[in-house]
């Protein structure tokens, strides 16, 4: 029995024709050479997201963020000025990495006036511009004032800073992000400045974990704890059914009912959900932040999350109680990623609040593990070849969405590289 | 007591303040996975029915200006909710089904 509407074309699935309703290939997660091509067609032309201006809350602060599956460090800086700016963290004397901390693969952030290249000592402004060389007179002809690092392209929409490593983007990141992710720009992200960060290297490819958190049809199998501690509450057989699915270009969005914990009764509670008023979907006691802008595209009455799956490698998951997540998956290869989930909420005012968050982010990484741990065997899965093709259910019509896009951008990069050598 | 780690009203959870007290989730998670059951379950069943009382007290002092005894109180009930899913959920010190997947928390608020 449906809980909820589907399209008159009787499934979400069959509203999209264009995806049509047959086995889908996951040979682009497998494939080393497809993942060659999917950084070239892919992340050199998306606009990706490496950050939030929260992370640059004054002048003359500065963060790294490394890119490894397109081999590229970016760093990003707010200097005197106020602008923030992406650039290439590489010397332009000898190509030294420029600014890491600990090791050269350690990300760091900070303020500073300048940054000093520690091989030969040159030094930069946050802006970019070369401001020092070291014995300068040895040099040949040398204008200090061309010698400024590399820019990239960079914007920023409702506090989330993006860059684009393509010689000239196709897109502004606006027209890019589309009318569906750009409704959520009233959205009050600024004010949940509390962040709890989380990173893991992943043994799969990039795009079967996004896989993982685009449906939500294993969470009854998969996490039947989650659910609760009585009979009553975990049932693997659970039926799931999202309230809409929609979509928008290349990215998509499923809005679910969540489960309201916070009016079950207490036997079908754990006590440290009952004690802390918080859980999977958050602390119970939602902040007061007014009207909250783009979420529940739908309009259901019963409204608990909304997943917005932003192309190619950012979700963003937004919360009925107030506070949201962003996940970022970056392939190192085509059989690993690094992930990292931010949770943000309004800063905690009081030490019931603080725990309330706690236990939302103990929360996430307990559950968060089991779909991590069932990674490893899904890569090696495929890997195997067993089956060429797989079926894919209504409630896992984002699945399907997003392999056919990377399927669709690849195919378009492949063809216009054929014509450049044409 | 001159040694006491917690406010007086909590003299009786002393002996766990001494492993328990710690900052961090990533020193948190980790004594998680080093203490064997029993423990875990001593812990819980000697603090979680005075966990309200403990969040009541810590309630009483802005978040920010913690005294160093309640800041102390307030770790314990982060160590706590740490433990709780031990108990509670997975009825073991591991996550169920996590396979050899980790997932490092590298930053979080303060306290």
């Amino acid at each position: 029995m449906a809980r909820f509407a589907r399209p008159p074309e009787g499934s979400w699935t069959a509203h999209h024709p264009e995806l049509g309703t047959g086995l889908v290939s996951f040979e682009d997660s497998v494939s080393p050479a497809f993942f060659e091509q999917e950084r070239e067609a892919i992340f050199k032309r998306a606009w990706l997201n490496v950050g939030r201006v929260e992370q640059l809350d004054r002048d003359g602060t500065f963060f790294t963020k490394d890119l490894p599956g397109v081999g590229t460090s970016i760093l990003v800086t707010r200097a005197a000025d106020g602008r923030i700016r992406a650039l290439h963290n590489v010397c332009r004397h000898r190509g030294n990495k420029l600014v890491w901390d600990g090791t050269p693969r350690g990300e760091a952030c900070g303020r500073a006036r300048q940054l000093v290249c520690r091989y030969h000592g040159w030094r930069y402004g946050l802006d970019g511009v070369c401001t020092y060389v070291h014995q300068e007179n040895e040099f040949f002809g040398l204008r200090k004032d061309a010698l400024g690092l590399a820019p990239v392209h960079c914007d920023t929409w409702a506090g989330f800073i993006f860059v684009n490593l393509a010689r000239e983007p196709e897109w502004s990141l606006r027209d890019y992000l589309g009318p569906m992710v750009g409704a959520l720009e009233g959205y009050p992200f600024e004010r949940m400045t509390e962040r709890y960060s989380f990173r893991a290297e992943n043994g799969s490819n990039w795009k079967i974990f996004v896989d993982a958190f685009q449906e939500y049809y294993h969470v009854a199998p998969l996490h039947t704890h989650q659910l609760g501690p009585t009979p009553e509450a975990r049932n693997p057989e659970y039926p799931f059914e999202a309230a809409h699915y929609q979509i928008d270009g290349p990215h998509r969005m499923v809005s679910t009912s969540g489960t309201h914990k916070h009016t079950w009764p207490k036997e079908h509670l754990y006590p440290a959900e009952a004690l802390t008023r918080s859980g999977n979907t958050g602390p119970w006691d939602a902040p007061d932040l007014g009207p909250l802008a783009g979420v529940n595209p739908s309009g259901t009455s019963r409204w608990g999350i909304d997943n917005f799956q932003v192309f190619p490698n950012l979700e963003m998951l937004i919360y009925e109680r107030g506070w949201y997540v962003t996940y970022r998956y970056w392939p190192t290869s085509h059989h690993t990623h690094v992930f990292e989930g931010d949770l943000h909420f309004a800063p905690a005012r009081t030490a019931r609040e603080r725990l309330a968050h706690e236990y939302a982010a103990l929360t996430f990484k307990e559950y968060g593990l089991q779909d991590c741990g069932t990674l490893d065997g899904t890569q090696m899965g495929l890997e195997q070849r067993a089956f060429a093709e797989f079926p894919l259910c209504d409630q896992e019509i984002l699945v399907r969405h997003f392999h056919k896009t990377v399927g669709d951008w690849v195919e378009a990069w492949r063809e216009r590289a054929a014509e450049a050598t044409r | 007591m001159s040694d006491a780690l917690l406010p007086a009203a909590f003299a009786a959870l002393e002996p766990w303040a001494r492993t328990w007290c710690l900052a961090t989730e990533p020193e948190r998670w980790a004594r998680r996975l080093a203490s064997p059951m029993p423990e875990l379950q001593a812990f819980y069943d000697a603090f979680f029915p005075r966990a309200e009382e403990a969040i009541a007290w810590c309630e009483r002092f802005p978040l920010d200006d913690l005294p160093a005894d309640a800041l102390r109180l307030l770790q314990l009930l982060h160590s706590l909710l740490m433990v709780s899913y031990a108990v509670e959920v997975w009825r073991q010190p591991e996550v169920v089904d996590c396979g050899s997947a980790r997932i490092d928390r590298i930053r979080e608020p303060r306290p």
